[in-house]
C-alpha cells in the first residue's frame, strides 16, 4: 500500500484533490496532488513513476545497438530524435564520421518528427482547453507524416530508424516527393490552426498572462524547448551546440519573451513553420552515398564518459554514457526534458485557477513515459 | 571561454581540482565537501556564469558513488562537467545544489531514489519514481530482484 | 372530426368533447392527462435520441469525420443501441454517497426539463397548456434543474462532482438573469406572456424583425445565456471533462447517467424552442407585410414544420458553438455575465420600452 502523501495545507479552507493518474488532462499516468482553496491552486505536487520501467537499468545489460530500441519508448512522440541522441553519443565516442547522406536524412526526419509532435501537442492542447475539434484537425495532418515514416522506416510512431553509424536502411524512392507534397499541403493548412484556435477570443483570454515564468526562473528551473523559449531563454540546442546539418541550414530560433502560456503556444506554431523551412533547404540536395558506415557487430566504447545534447520536440534531451570499455554501457543517463520542465509547474500555477493548471500542464507538452523512463 | 581558460579559472577557484580533458567537455573532479562551494563560485563568477544545470547524474562505482553535474553558461555558451564521489557506498552524502539551480530538485530526487545518494540541504528529498516503502535502490549494481531481473 | 395539419384546435376540441361526453368529467380529465403524458414522454425520448444523433453528425461535420454510419441507415439507430446499452448497464452505488439524494438528483433534473415542454406551442392549437404566464412558467420551471445538479454534486461524495456542482450553481443562477431579462425585453414588445398571443402577434413579421436593434441584441444575449444555462460548451464548466473528469455526474452510471444526458439535450431543445417561439415566430410561417402571394406560399408549409425547422436551426447554432470554441474559465464566465451581459440587457429593456412607447418598431 502506498501511504497517502498529504500536501502541506496552510489553512482550514484548503483541500486537496487528486488529478491523475487516470485523468483526461494529464495525458498519461501523471498524478498531481493539488491543494485548492475554492478554485484557486495553492500548491501542486507532481507524483511520477507510474510508468517507470527502469530503462536506464535495462540499458546496462544491452549492447549499444539494442539500446536504440528502448529510447523509442521514452518520448514516443519524438522517437527518431531520441534514437539520434544515442547514435550521436556512440559515434562521437568512436570518432566515426557518418556520411553526408545520413546527416541529411536524419535532419529531415527529425524535423518531420518535430512537426508531427507539435501537431499532436496542438490537438491535445486544444482538447485541454475544451476545443475538441482541434484534435481531428491535428491528427488529419499528422497522419500524412506517419505515412511518410511508414514507407521509409517501417514504423509509424516508433521507428528505430537510426543505428550507430547511420541508418537501418535507405529511404524509399518516393520519400523526397512525398515530403515535398506534404510541405506544400501543410503550408496551406497550417493557417487553419490559427483560424480555429489562435485567433479565438476565448482562447486568448484563457492563455494570456497564464502560467507566467520569467527568463531567469526558466533558466534556473532548466525549462527548455519551446517552453523555455516562450520565456525568452535561447535554449535551442540546434543553435547552441549544432549537430547533424543544423550548422549548415538557415533557420531562426523562435523566441517569445512574454513567458506565458500563449507565448509557449506561439513558439510551437512558429516552430512548425521553421521546421518546414529546414526541410525545404535539404530535401532537394540529399547527396548520393552510403546510408551507413560499416560497423562491427559488437561496438565497444572506449573507457570514459560521453555526453551528448540534442533538441527533442519537448526540450533538451541529454544522453550521458559512462563506459568501462565493455560492449555494454556501464551507466546510461537520459536527461528527460519533461521531468525538468515539470519541476517548474508549481511556481507557474500558483494562485491560478484549476482550469489554468490544465492549460499550463498542457502548454508544457508533457510526455509521461519520457519523464518516468 | 575555451577549455584552456576554463581549466585555469577552475584551478584558480579551487587548486585541488583534478581536471581531465574529456571528448567534448572538461571533467573537473572535486571532493564531495568542496563541490558546493566550487559550483557556487562557478555560477556567481562573472566570467564563467554557469547559470544552467543541464544534467545531474549519479553513477555507481564499485567502491563509491559518483555524481556528475553538467553545467553550461547561457551567456558564454561554454560547458563543463563537475564530478564528485562520495566517501563510501553506505552513507553516501553530497551537498545539494538546489539553492544554485532549482532544476536540481527533481534530478537529485531521482538520483536519491535510484542510487541512494543523500543530498543534504535538499528541500524535499523523497523518492521520485518508486513507492515510498520500496527497499533498495535499483540502479545500484548490487541491487537484485530475483523476480523481475533475470541475470545472464 | 376535422383533422387539419394547419390547425390542431378543432382536432383537440373533438378529442376533448368525445372524452367528456363518454366519461364522467373526473375520469375524462384523468384519461386526458394520461394521453398527454404518454404522448409527451414518447416525444421527449424520441427528440432526445434524435438530438444525440444530430449532435454526433454535426460534430462529425465540424471535425472532418463521417460520424455514426454503421447501425441502421446513416447510423440512425446508433443512439437507440446506445440507449439499450445504458439501460442494461450496472448502476454503481457509491458507499459514502448520500443514497436518497444521489438517487433523487437525476429525477429532479429530468422533471424540470419535462415540465418545460408543457408550455411550448408546437403548432397552432398543439400545446399541453396555454398559460397566460407561459414565459414566466418556463423560466420558473427550468431553473429547478440546477437544484438537481447541486444535489447530484453534493451527494456523490466526490470533490470533482462538488466543484462541478458549485460551478454549475454559480453559472446557472447568474445566467438565469440574462435569459429572463432578454425574454422580458420581448414580452415588452409582445405585451403578453402567453405563448399563443406572442406567436399570433408575429403573424405580420417575426419579432426579431419587428423589434430590430433591440430584438437582435436580446436574441444574441438569449443565445449566449441559454447556451450557458444548459451547461453546453463553451460554457460546459460544470462538466469540463479536461479539468473535472465529468463534473457533477462523475459518479453516475447506467440509466441515471442517461437521465442527465437526456435532460441536457432536452434542455437544449427547450431553449431552442423558446428562442424560436419568441424571436422567430414559433410555428408562424415567414410573413412579410404586404406581400400576399409570398405569404400564401409560406402558409402552405405546415406550422409544425416551421416550428421544428426553426428549432433545429437554433440547435445547430448551439452545436456549432460547442464544437468550435474552447471552454471559458469560471471567472471569465461570471465576468461576462455580470459586467457585460447584464448591464447591456438592462439598457436593452429600457430601449425596448422606449421603442414600444414611441412606436419605433414595425
Amino acid at each position: 500500500m502506498v501511504e497517502e502523501v498529504q500536501n502541506k495545507i496552510d489553512t482550514e479552507e484548503e483541500y486537496t484533490i487528486n488529478m491523475g493518474p487516470q485523468h483526461p488532462s494529464t495525458h498519461g499516468v501523471l498524478r498531481f496532488v493539488v491543494s485548492l482553496k475554492g478554485e484557486i491552486v495553492k500548491n501542486v505536487q507532481p507524483h511520477c513513476g507510474y510508468i517507470h520501467r527502469g530503462i536506464e537499468r535495462m540499458c546496462e545489460k544491452l549492447t549499444y545497438q539494442q539500446i536504440i530500441h528502448l529510447t523509442d519508448r521514452m518520448d514516443y512522440l519524438s522517437a527518431h530524435i531520441n534514437n539520434a541522441a544515442v547514435c550521436l553519443t556512440v559515434e562521437s565516442a568512436l570518432d566515426i564520421e557518418v556520411p553526408e547522406r545520413v546527416k541529411y536524412i536524419r535532419t529531415i526526419i527529425e524535423e518531420l518528427n518535430r512537426i508531427a509532435s507539435h501537431q499532436l501537442w496542438w490537438c491535445a492542447f486544444g482538447m485541454d482547453l475544451g476545443g475538441l475539434t482541434c484534435f481531428f484537425y491535428g491528427l488529419r495532418d499528422r497522419e500524412k507524416i506517419l505515412d511518410i515514416f511508414e514507407e521509409s522506416t517501417g514504423g509509424r510512431l516508433i521507428q528505430s530508424y537510426n543505428c550507430p553509424g547511420g541508418l537501418m536502411n535507405d529511404i524509399h524512392p518516393n520519400f523526397q516527393q512525398k515530403v515535398k507534397d506534404f510541405i506544400k499541403y501543410f503550408r496551406k493548412v497550417l493557417p487553419e490552426y490559427d483560424q480555429l484556435l489562435t485567433g479565438n477570443v476565448i482562447f486568448q483570454e484563457r492563455t494570456k498572462k497564464v502560467g507566467y515564468i520569467s527568463k531567469e526562473e526558466a533558466i534556473n528551473y532548466g525549462l527548455t524547448g519551446p517552453s523555455g523559449r516562450g520565456s525568452g531563454f535561447a535554449c535551442d540546442v540546434r543553435k547552441r551546440a549544432p549537430y547533424h546539418m543544423y550548422d549548415k541550414v538557415n533557420f531562426k530560433e523562435i523566441l517569445y519573451t512574454e513567458g506565458d502560456t500563449l507565448a509557449r503556444y506561439k513558439v510551437r506554431i512558429d516552430e512548425m513553420w521553421e521546421s518546414m523551412n529546414i526541410i525545404e533547404q535539404l530535401i532537394d540536395n540529399i547527396p548520393e552515398g552510403d546510408f551507413a558506415v560499416k560497423m562491427k557487430p559488437i561496438i565497444k566504447l572506449p573507457e570514459g564518459e560521453f555526453f551528448q545534447r540534442v533538441e527533442s520536440a519537448r526540450g533538451e534531451l541529454d544522453v550521458f554514457i559512462v563506459s568501462d570499455g565493455n560492449k555494454n554501457p556501464y551507466r546510461v543517463k537520459f536527461r528527460s526534458p519533461n521531468l525538468v520542465n515539470l519541476s517548474a509547474i508549481n511556481i507557474m500555477s500558483k494562485d491560478q485557477k484549476i482550469a489554468d493548471l490544465v492549460a499550463i500542464s498542457g502548454s508544457l507538452d508533457l510526455v509521461i513515459p519520457c519523464m518516468d523512463r | 571561454m575555451t577549455n584552456e581558460q576554463l581549466k585555469e579559472k577552475v584551478l584558480s577557484l579551487y587548486s585541488g581540482a583534478q581536471i581531465a580533458e574529456g571528448k567534448q567537455l572538461l571533467t573537473v573532479t572535486v571532493p564531495a565537501e568542496e563541490l558546493y562551494s566550487l559550483a557556487k563560485k562557478l555560477k556567481e563568477s562573472d566570467d564563467t556564469a554557469f547559470d544552467y544545470l543541464m544534467c545531474l547524474s549519479g553513477v555507481d562505482y564499485p567502491t563509491n558513488l559518483g555524481v556528475f553535474y553538467h553545467i553550461t553558461s547561457t551567456k558564454y555558451n561554454h560547458s563543463i562537467a563537475l564530478k564528485t564521489t562520495t566517501a563510501d557506498r553506505v552513507n553516501a552524502e553530497v551537498d545539494s545544489v538546489y539553492s544554485l539551480w532549482k532544476s536540481a530538485e527533481y534530478h537529485e530526487r531521482e538520483v536519491y531514489d535510484l542510487l541512494g545518494i543523500k543530498f543534504t540541504n535538499h528541500p524535499d528529498l523523497r523518492r521520485m519514481f518508486l513507492d515510498d516503502d520500496w527497499v533498495g535502490h535499483p540502479l545500484r549494481k548490487d541491487y537484485s530482484d530475483p523476480l523481475n531481473i533475470i541475470e545472464r | 372530426m376535422n383533422f387539419n395539419i394547419y390547425d390542431f384546435t378543432s382536432f383537440n376540441q373533438w378529442i376533448d368533447n368525445y372524452l367528456y361526453t363518454s366519461l364522467s368529467p373526473f375520469w375524462a380529465l384523468i384519461v386526458e392527462m394520461t394521453i398527454i403524458g404518454l404522448v409527451f414522454l414518447t416525444g421527449y425520448a424520441l427528440v432526445g435520441l434524435f438530438l444525440v444523433y444530430l449532435e454526433r453528425k454535426v460534430c462529425a461535420l465540424m471535425q472532418n469525420r463521417i460520424g455514426p454510419n454503421r447501425v441502421g441507415p446513416f447510423g440512425l439507430f446508433q443512439t437507440i443501441a446506445d440507449l439499450i446499452k445504458l439501460l442494461l448497464k450496472e448502476l454503481i452505488s457509491i458507499k459514502q454517497a448520500d443514497k436518497l439524494l444521489f438517487n433523487l438528483a437525476p429525477f429532479i433534473v429530468i422533471i424540470a426539463s419535462f415540465l418545460c415542454i408543457a408550455a411550448i406551442p408546437f403548432a397552432k392549437g398543439l400545446h399541453a397548456m396555454d398559460f397566460n404566464i407561459g414565459v414566466f412558467y418556463v423560466m420558473a420551471v427550468s431553473s429547478m434543474g440546477v437544484v438537481g445538479i447541486l444535489i447530484a454534486g453534493w451527494s456523490s461524495n466526490n470533490k470533482y462532482s462538488l466543484i462541478g456542482a458549485m460551478r454549475s450553481g454559480a453559472q446557472i443562477v447568474s445566467y438565469e438573469l440574462s435569459v429572463g431579462l432578454s425574454l422580458i425585453t420581448m414580452v415588452v414588445l409582445a405585451g403578453s406572456m402567453q405563448f399563443s398571443t406572442i406567436v399570433e402577434a408575429q403573424s405580420d413579421g417575426w419579432f426579431i424583425f419587428k423589434g430590430h436593434i433591440s430584438s437582435v441584441i436580446a436574441f444574441i444575449i438569449f443565445m449566449i445565456a441559454s447556451t450557458a444555462e444548459t451547461n453546453r460548451g463553451p460554457f460546459d464548466l460544470a462538466e469540463a471533462e479536461s479539468e473535472l473528469t465529468a463534473g457533477f455526474h462523475t459518479e453516475y452510471s447506467g440509466i441515471k447517467f442517461a437521465f442527465f444526458f437526456l435532460a441536457e439535450y432536452m434542455n437544449m431543445f427547450i431553449v431552442a424552442a423558446i428562442a424560436a417561439t419568441v424571436f422567430w415566430g414559433g410555428w408562424m410561417p415567414l410573413h412579410i407585410g404586404g406581400l400576399d402571394g409570398f405569404n400564401h406560399v409560406m402558409d402552405f408549409i405546415p406550422p409544425f414544420v416551421w416550428f421544428f425547422g426553426k428549432t433545429f436551426v437554433i440547435i445547430f447554432l448551439m452545436m456549432w458553438f460547442k464544437w468550435t470554441f474552447p471552454r471559458l474559465r469560471i471567472d471569465q464566465l461570471l465576468t461576462l455575465e455580470w459586467k457585460y451581459l447584464l448591464p447591456i440587457n438592462l439598457l436593452n429593456v429600457l430601449l425596448m420600452a422606449l421603442m414600444v412607447l414611441m412606436g419605433w418598431h414595425f
